[in-house]
């Protein structure tokens, strides 16, 4: 097992030694630190000054352990529109999405698991066709589309429900974090993005708990339950379930952290201050420091949930052990 | 770079020879494949694949809209009533105008503006029509480049095996976990921020054939390398080792033709997805600019007039790209369906 682990960490390590790579080259070429600290109107030997200041002329290699040493002590550059360092843009925005994320999740797994079970133990029926069918069309919608729809009918058309920005905030933990749980028109601000990130990812879950809950179905065990006389219910829930869990929560896991690339198709509908939205003004803006930190930290979150998803596979699994073990 | 520019810019003239040649030959396959090889004709026409084919309606049906799509959009020069990258179509007074049937329409102009027009006046089921073009181009190359990097990453990671395959799959796996969104999101600013504006524009087509095709490549590679590793063990591949054959020869000759058909089953399913990528690319932003638009850059216009109620210029290129994946999705299940055996023995 510790083995395992460490290999496990070791392999994050890696990568996330991959992305600070690429990270370090994006600035590298495309950035000019000079320019973007003096702007253009400053004369050649202030520059070249600054350039031997900066460690610019230092050999590559060099530079880039200053970055990472940087990197590793949460310094990743100043972002040039906000004008302060990019990590602390970050984390000011990162709340708003972690909300949106969070809040997605729920819905997804609420709504997935009884689905899922219900289509796969009753394959013929209507409802679990129904259900079948409005997934295909889902997965068949881009996210964007979907926030638009519910944009035109529930704001523009009906107008229930509000189609822009976070409504009022309650600073919690010092102002560190600005919830929108708190309030109504937080909540009511909250619906529409939720579902739209929602609606891309639930088709994917319930096809994935209906097709591990039919395979399980199928397996001698619980053939060995009903012959045993089990209550349906009992076999469905105790026996089949359990297993089922395994694989939607290793996959699972993986996909919610792609939940974070669609925040940014849904944040920027919604205008929803978070970090999606974020990343495309930095895009238009040319704020590559932003760009970079934005990449190494949403990089490092990818790579901490799959390793915390491995992990617990390992612990729960004991095959990967075994092989780790070799 | 002038000359680059020149080669790559995906002009008018290009692309129609390209979609003709295509459309011409898919059609000669079709009938020359009934006249000129009746033998092969029937054995298709008897398999399994065809006979579950005419028992579903939703395949037919799909099938059918699909190949409307397909045809309409390549032979879009000649059926549209506009030509929408035809500078003089521009007209700034008819920005804006309701489909033919509602108030404020154009019904005497028909078949222009049936759908209304655009912000800057162009006929709109034109642009759509084009744009339906760009975007099937756009996922069908990326497709391509994808199914080009990922078979060969797959086949050689699956037949040489140890540190190759290690290294290989290692990378897949990484690139997997991080959405493809994502990653072509990532590879699509650093283009745009790299090349600027004015020139990621001109090349934007090959641009985002390239983005895709590299965010997208891994699930292939994984596809190829499962079959592989179970072609590998069978007898005919250690036959062909012990006469002697060098590896390349064996991996394209022997293995790759065994290990096609679960390439085919994802390769509709990934064009859809290429096709979702693209879109949501140019809603950001990223993807086709405004004087050529796909219809994800359409979306992205209309988004701006959704809410002072011009709801036409988003609304029907959503739904005219939603029925295009959505038709492509249900094929690609019908074909998972029926080429799993695992499938259809259990079922």
């Amino acid at each position: 097992m510790i083995a395992f682990l460490i290999r496990r960490l070791l392999q994050a390590c890696i990568v996330m030694g991959v992305i600070s790579l690429i990270g370090f080259s994006l600035r590298h070429t495309v950035g000019d630190p000079v320019r973007e600290m003096y702007g253009m109107s400053v004369s050649a030997e202030v520059r070249a000054e600054a350039r031997e200041r900066l460690g610019l002329n230092d050999p590559i290699i060099v530079q880039y352990f200053r970055f990472l040493k940087n990197a590793v002590q949460g310094d990743l550059g100043n972002s040039l529109f906000y004008q302060k360092p990019a990590l602390e843009v970050i984390l000011s925005k990162a709340p708003a999405t972690l909300e949106l994320v969070f809040t997605s999740a729920l819905l997804i797994t609420l709504l997935s698991v009884p689905c899922g079970i219900y289509s796969a133990i009753h394959p013929r029926r209507l409802l679990s066709r129904i259900i079948l069918g409005v997934s295909t069309v889902g997965v068949s919608v881009p996210v964007f589309f979907t926030a638009l729809m519910c944009i035109s009918l529930f704001s523009i058309t009906l107008g229930w429900l509000p189609s822009f920005g976070r409504g009022e905030l309650t600073p919690l933990f010092g102002g560190a974090w600005e919830t929108g749980f708190l309030t109504w028109s937080g909540i009511k601000h909250l619906i529409m993005p939720s579902f739209a990130l929602t609606s891309i990812m639930l088709p994917l879950f319930i096809r994935l708990v209906r097709a591990e809950m039919m395979e399980v179905l199928q397996m001698d065990y619980v053939k060995y339950a009903r012959a045993k006389g089990l209550s349906e219910r009992r076999i469905y829930w105790v026996h089949a379930f359990r297993n089922t869990l395994l694989p939607v929560i290793t996959v699972g896991g993986v996909q919610l952290g792609i939940l974070i690339a669609f925040t940014i198709l849904t944040e920027t509908v919604f205008n929803w201050k978070g970090l999606g939205g974020m990343f495309k003004e930095a895009v238009d803006r040319g704020d590559t420091s932003l760009l970079v930190a934005y990449m190494v930290v949403v990089g490092a979150l990818f790579v901490v949930v799959n390793t915390v998803v491995d992990v617990i596979y390992g612990m729960v699994n004991p095959m990967v052990r075994v092989v780790g073990r070799k | 770079m002038e000359t680059l520019f020149f080669i790559l810019s995906w002009t008018q003239p290009t692309i129609n020879a390209l979609a003709i040649a295509a459309l011409s030959l898919f059609f000669l396959w079709m009938l020359g494949g009934r006249f000129l090889m009746p033998a092969a004709w029937g054995r298709f026409a008897d398999s399994h694949l065809v006979y579950s084919f005419r028992r579903d309606a939703v395949a037919k049906g799909s099938l059918g809209i699909l190949l409307v799509l397909l045809v309409a959009s390549f032979a879009c020069p000649w059926i549209a009533p506009t030509n929408p990258y035809d500078p003089a179509s521009l007209d700034l007074m008819m920005a804006q105008t309701p489909p033919a049937w509602m108030e404020g329409g154009e019904p005497d102009q028909l078949p222009a503006f049936v759908l209304g027009a655009d912000d800057q006046g162009r006929d709109l089921l034109s642009t759509m029509l084009y744009g339906m073009r760009v975007s099937l181009v756009i996922g069908i190359g990326a497709v391509l480049l994808q199914a080009v990097l990922g078979i060969a990453i797959g086949l050689t990671a699956g037949y040489l095996g140890k540190r190759v395959e290690m290294l290989l799959m290692r990378l897949a796996d990484v690139q997997l976990s991080f959405s493809t969104l994502l990653v072509a999101i990532f590879i699509g600013a650093m283009f745009r921020t790299a090349f600027g504006v004015a020139s990621y524009e001109r090349l934007a087509v090959p641009i985002l054939i390239c983005i895709i095709g590299l965010a997208e490549w891994p699930q292939y590679a994984r596809t190829v390398r499962a079959s592989v590793l179970a072609e590998k063990k069978k007898e005919y591949v250690e036959a062909a080792r012990v006469v002697g054959l060098p590896a390349w020869r064996i991996m394209l000759r022997h293995i790759l033709p065994n290990t096609l058909s679960p390439v085919l089953v994802i390769s509709t399913v990934q064009v859809a997805n290429a096709m979702m990528t693209e879109a949501g690319l140019s809603f950001l932003g990223f993807g086709m600019p405004v004087t050529q638009p796909s219809l994800g850059s359409l979306i992205n216009t209309g988004f701006e007039y959704l809410l002072s109620g011009s709801w036409w210029i988003t609304i029907f290129p959503g739904a005219l790209l939603v029925v295009l994946i959505l038709s492509i999705n249900l094929l690609g299940d019908f074909c998972r369906d029926v080429m799993n055996p695992r499938l259809y023995k259990g079922m």
